[in-house]
């Protein structure tokens, strides 16, 4: 378990953003199209994955996957 | 006496929406179309503006009459399940009675309850079938949700069509329902919720103001509203539990069922689910891509869309579970 293995897992999920859009520091609220739906899929992944459910809170306090990733291994 | 899901028949309006008219109303989603496909709808039916979801019931009623060998005048209790009615009152199982020209001396109810209208009103008709002899209860679920979106609620417009499904219970001597598990959480009813136009906020002014969310997506209170990520969040906590809960209570292990016909949410929220539950996929049931999420009757259609693949279902156990406004949630293990 790895903050790269994590952006990488995002990443393949996502599949409809170009490889290399998202990195560990990027805002992931400013790429042009994020959506509900990427929302969605970070915390079905997070949840598959990781066996932590996140929570809507935890997603609007997190601005990048970094972030995101610090909560998961937190909550874990 | 026992009760028994006997037949299931279906309607859905006349006027597709696909996803390619979708995407041309909506181009800026374009971009995330492979993303949103996996919610697993591609086609959903949309309700004309001169029809009521009664008329989508009666139409469905007519074909169960014509499709199974039942008539009208065997039905001695009517379940009209839906969030669109008639009228504030009467109700509406009281006109689909008379529209049908069903026996007078019958009972007639309507059920409030969205997408665990199924649950709720099957455990009904369990509960009228095991304590005052009915024979033959038609269950209605109806819905033309699509009537209360927004027009600019692209979320709500992806996900649901509108349908309904007409359902005979038959009262026979194998035992073929069994317990039922419920839950309610009334603290999120924020969750999915029409606001105003009742009791507690009639119509006013704000009422057609635009609510934006964090991601663009434009409701308000007039309309129907659902807090996706909350939904979501819901189900995959509280489902899988409720799939335990189930088996515990009817005395069954995993391996004992045969299918899982959840509610058809999506299939995005479905296949978390299956996945936390660990169950194999040839036994848990996908089947909303045609029709979208059609609220109390998606179960319904998913049981018929095994029936209707000539599959033999005799001696067959399926968990049933659904989830939806309120909260609530609730299931039982059925037998056909």
């Amino acid at each position: 378990m790895s903050l790269d293995v994590f952006v990488k897992q995002v990443e393949e999920e996502i599949e409809d953003l170009e490889p290399g859009t998202l990195t560990a520091d990027k805002d992931y609220r400013e790429i042009e199209q994020w959506s509900s739906m990427y929302a969605l899929i970070l915390i079905a992944m997070i949840d598959t994955e990781y066996d932590v459910t996140i929570s809507g809170e935890d997603l609007k306090n997190c601005i990048t996957l970094r972030d995101l990733y610090t909560t998961v291994l937190r909550k874990k | 006496m026992a009760t028994s899901i006997k037949y299931i028949s279906e309607f859905f309006p006349e006027e597709k929406y696909t996803n390619d008219d979708f995407f041309k109303e909506f181009p800026q989603l374009e971009k995330q179309k492979k993303s949103l496909e996996k919610i697993g709808v591609e086609n959903r039916h949309i309700i004309s503006k001169s029809e009521t979801s009664l008329d989508l019931a009666i139409k469905a009623a007519k074909k169960l009459f014509k499709e199974h060998p039942v008539q009208p005048n065997d039905i001695d209790f009517i379940i009209f399940c839906s969030l669109e009615f008639e009228y504030t009152l009467p109700s509406t199982a009281a006109v689909f009675q008379d529209k049908l020209g069903l026996s007078k001396n019958i009972g007639a109810i309507d059920i409030v309850s969205s997408c665990t209208g199924f649950i709720h009103s099957l455990s009904v008709a369990k509960g009228l079938m095991d304590t005052n002899g009915h024979q033959n209860i038609l269950m209605l679920f109806p819905s033309s949700l699509t009537k209360e979106f927004h027009p600019k609620d692209y979320n709500s417009k992806f996900i649901f069509g509108d349908g309904a499904s007409a359902v005979l219970l038959k009262n026979e001597k194998e035992n073929s329902i069994g317990q039922f598990v419920f839950g309610t959480d009334g603290s999120r009813k924020d969750y999915i919720i029409i606001k105003d136009g009742r009791g507690r906020n009639p119509i006013n002014e704000s009422s057609y103001t635009n609510n934006i969310n964090e991601y663009g997506n434009v409701s308000c209170n007039a309309n129907f509203f659902m807090n996706g990520t909350g939904v979501f969040l819901f189900g995959i906590k509280t489902i899988p539990q409720l799939i335990n809960d189930i088996l515990t209570k009817n005395n069954k292990t995993h391996d004992e069922i045969d299918y899982f016909v959840l509610h058809q949410a999506n299939e995005f929220l479905l296949e978390s689910i299956r996945k936390k539950s660990n169950i194999p996929k040839e036994k848990f049931i996908i089947h909303l891509k045609d029709t979208g999420n059609t609220v109390a009757s998606t179960i319904p259609l998913a049981l018929n869309s095994l029936m209707k693949k000539g599959e033999s279902l005799s001696e067959k156990t399926v968990l049933i579970a659904a989830f939806g406004t309120g909260l609530t949630w609730g299931g039982t293990i059925v037998k056909l």
